[in-house]
């Protein structure tokens, strides 16, 4: 086997606990320069965690660092910087109102005594961002930047404190396709530079285009290394998941459609979304695909009256709907599952049991005053039915995973009976076990005559549990593929990029 | 059967109980240390007094308290409290409205309130913002509609709330103990209460899950005003007058009693009974402090720190629970 690079870090027996989980377990890995380890698990593997003691954040209770042959001791995260260990999260680390080059030397600016030398940080920013042939000037507002832009910036932080290792925390997330494009390449250049980059995904996809090695952590443990040649994705999921996932995407369909349960005509804002029509039967899963930013988010939003309408008619039943604010949709009968589950949908210090009775409370309550007995009820079966894993009804809702968060909100959106559902990106930061029981989940959903509305943008996802795919690009709805044989990823990314148009 | 029902509204119950808890044993310790420092502060003269200097600021604070938890702030309660016992002394100086003095400072106060909610549900304005104008605009009118004086009525037809007793609890300490009540049912056990909870927890979310966001502002705001119209006329009926002099300060008071309860400034973490021991601590501070002849001066100063020891010591016990 071909040995690229030399061995430049590892860690051996790190294990880290917190209270009541075993965070890491006698984790050993090693790192190279001029490769790219990705190291995936499902969340609550420990790949954060291990990260955020690479870049000094933890201290790890037992263990060895070893860099460059000696071991060392990470305290604080300037000494990983100081060492040349950089972590990029996926929340940026970016003051909106100060400029790129002051972003880039942040903490660290060129001075003279306590004069800052704006000059020379300039210059060195836009060295540093050169490198990675950034486009933008050093002296605008980093807050004016794109979030692939800003992620450069970042990027370039780490070049200009000659970083060796380069750690992503699931970098592609916020980014769309041809930014993900971008920012590969970008890591290939790096590699080639004799960069360690040790990237974090959960996405398959990716790993297959980047990875040098592969690495998964489950449960704290570690399980094992994938090279290059040995690359395959069933292996991957198998070892992240602990089993063979059968039939991963099954899921019942109704047997009978509603039809019309849902028509829309010319909807628009005048801004993101152009003039969409279409119609959703009841017991019907309809996808709508599309690069980030294509409008999907912002139709289901003028569609819940989350956001303004500029135009367009919306029928439920064939009742017209006049709907304002997201309240009137309720009323209709129109539910919504945000794509951002913890900024827009749950109520983190409350209870699992308020987040799950809050759209029916003001229903089961007897002159406003709340009916505990009944709540409670719909709360017990709320839980069994969606098999949400809680500890108690009490629990706030901020200690639970991803995925029962996730059911939280679906329980919260099935108490009301909607007749539409609008599920957005509903398995995003969802493990693999818990996408699987979400997916039977809206299988369930459809079963119940609901029109399901299914926003994703996990092409794999899409063709596994849609009958029928809307793509969408720059606004508008361009196609729908109707027949199971058309729905390949091939096809639906061919319309969404537009090298295919509809006939 | 009120067990039975609280079961299951724990999350918010347990909430409760941790954070009115969390700085309870404060309480007792200031209460214990002026017992044995002095021997005129456990007398039960001294805690009905206590208990009367304390009503005012109650109140004041449970509607504060409605307000920071959705993650606003109200200044203007001071200035809200000064105009409407203005407002009440000078209705009962007319004869013909006598059956007026009471009701008029209420809906005043409500009105005001309302007016500090509009702007911040409806026009947007930051609360601290809104709230500031409000204040200095009616303390303005505090002082206009008397002229700049002190106007005084030595038969004020109101004046049993701020001197006369219900058996031998002043009606002072009556209606904050009721205000309290109410403020905790309306809290633990409405639609509303829980709605409160939720706009100040994630306004967005809120938003998008149905919930008029703009009425529960509304109504805080002008919860607050109400209580505020109240404070006047406690003050109003204690005084036999009222002068754009009063309330000054009011509003860092009643703040002060709500950090001091546990209620986060961000909105949606928080309880009235915790506000009620934090009013609690402040008032037998005052009280002991003078008692022991401490100049008021260093009362300030003892107070000020006695807020920022409780709140960083209750920091750190919940660390971790959150």
């Amino acid at each position: 086997m071909e040995e690229k690079g030399k061995l430049i870090l590892s860690v051996q027996e790190i294990s880290k606990h917190f209270p009541g989980v075993q965070a890491l377990q006698q984790v050993s890995l090693d790192f190279r320069t001029e490769e790219v380890h990705v190291i995936m698990g499902e969340n609550g593997a420990g790949k954060s965690t291990l990260m955020k003691i690479l870049a000094g954040i933890y201290k790890p209770d037992q263990g060895k660092i070893i860099l460059d042959g000696k071991e060392v001791e990470i305290e604080n995260p300037v000494k990983a910087q100081q060492l040349g260990i950089n972590l990029i999260s996926q929340e940026l680390n970016i003051a909106g109102n100060l400029t790129v080059a002051e972003n880039i030397f942040m903490g660290n600016e060129p001075h003279k005594y306590y004069l800052v030398n704006r000059e020379k940080m300039n210059t060195e920013a836009a060295e540093a961002l050169n490198k990675l042939g950034a486009t933008f000037p050093v002296t605008i507002q980093a807050g004016k930047l794109s979030i692939a832009e800003q992620q450069q910036i970042e990027i370039a932080r780490s070049i200009a404190h000659n970083g060796k290792i380069l750690i992503m925390d699931e970098p592609t997330a916020a980014l769309s396709e041809r930014e993900t494009e971008r920012l590969f390449e970008l890591i290939l250049t790096l590699k080639k530079n004799g960069m360690s980059i040790i990237y974090i995904s959960h996405r398959l996809a990716e790993v297959g285009i980047i990875a040098d090695r592969v690495s998964i952590l489950r449960d704290g443990k570690y399980i094992g290394t994938l090279e290059r040649e040995n690359l395959d994705n069933s292996k991957i999921v198998q070892m992240m998941v602990g089993r063979e996932l059968t039939d991963f995407y099954k899921h019942d369909t109704a047997s009978k459609l509603i039809p019309n349960r849902l028509e829309v005509k010319g909807l628009t804002d005048n801004k993101k979304v152009k003039p969409a029509t279409f119609s959703v039967s009841g017991g019907e899963i309809v996808a709508l695909a599309g690069l980030v930013g294509s409008g999907r988010t912002e139709l289901a939003r003028l569609l819940f009256g989350a956001d303004r309408k500029s135009a367009g008619e919306i029928y439920v039943d064939g009742k017209t709907c006049l709907i304002e604010s997201p309240r009137d949709a309720m009323k209709n009968g129109i539910g919504y599952v945000p794509e951002d589950r913890k900024l827009l949908g749950l109520f983190l210090q409350m209870s699992g049991h308020e987040n799950i009775t809050m759209n029916v409370m003001d229903k089961t309550a007897k002159m406003w005053i709340l009916d505990n007995q009944k709540n409670s009820s719909i709360t017990k079966n709320a839980i069994e039915r969606l098999n949400i894993r809680i500890a108690t009804p009490k629990t706030k809702a901020l200690s639970l995973s991803g995925g029962n968060q996730q059911k939280l909100l679906l329980a919260r959106w099935l108490e009301i009976n909607p007749k539409v559902l609008i599920l957005d990106e509903p398995t995003r930061g969802v493990d693999v076990g818990a996408k699987s029981e979400i997916y039977k989940l809206i299988g369930e959903i459809a079963q119940r005559g609901v029109a399901v509305i299914f926003i994703s943008s996990e092409l794999p996802e899409v063709v596994g549990i849609a009958q029928r795919v809307l793509i969408m690009r720059n606004g508008s709805i361009v196609a729908e593929i109707k027949d199971k044989q058309d729905m390949t990823q091939e096809n639906i990314l061919a319309y969404a990029t537009g090298v295919k148009k509809a006939s | 059967m009120l067990n039975k029902n609280n079961n299951i509204h724990n999350g918010s119950l347990s909430r409760s109980l941790v954070n009115s808890l969390g700085i309870l044993p404060v309480l007792v310790v200031i209460v214990i240390l002026f017992s044995v420092t002095t021997n005129t502060f456990l007398t039960s003269n001294n805690i009905v007094n206590i208990l009367r200097q304390a009503s005012i600021n109650i109140v004041l604070a449970v509607g504060m308290t409605l307000v920071i938890l959705t993650g606003g702030i109200d200044l203007s309660v001071g200035s809200i409290l000064a105009t409407t016992a203005v407002i009440g002394v000078m209705t009962s100086l007319i004869p013909s409205l006598q059956w007026l003095t009471i009701p008029l400072p209420l809906i005043a106060g409500l009105l005001i309130g309302l007016v500090n909610g509009a702007l911040v549900a409806y026009v947007g304005l930051p609360p601290f913002i809104a709230t500031l104008g409000t204040m200095t605009t009616f303390r303005g009118v505090s002082y206009l509609l008397p002229d700049g004086t002190t106007i005084i009525n030595n038969d004020l037809n109101f004046a049993w709330i701020g001197n006369n007793y219900l058996g031998p609890i002043p009606w002072l300490v009556v209606f904050a103990f009721i205000i309290v009540l109410l403020a905790w049912f309306l809290l633990k056990k409405t639609v509303l209460g829980v709605r409160i909870y939720a706009v100040g927890g994630n306004s967005q979310a809120a938003r998008l899950t149905g919930i008029n966001v703009g009425s529960v502002l509304l109504f805080v705001y002008a919860a607050s005003g109400f209580l505020c119209g109240l404070g006047g006329v406690m003050t109003a009926s204690r005084l036999y007058s009222a002068s754009g002099l009063l309330g000054n300060g009011y509003e860092l008071d009643a703040i002060a009693a709500v950090i001091l309860g546990g209620t986060s400034v961000v909105g949606g973490i928080g309880s009235v009974g915790g506000t009620l021991i934090g009013a609690l601590i402040m008032a037998v501070l005052n009280n002991g402090l003078t008692l022991m002849n401490v100049s008021f001066f260093w009362q300030m100063v003892i107070r000020g720190i006695v807020i920022i020891l409780a709140v960083t010591i209750d920091k750190f016990r919940t660390k971790g629970s959150t």
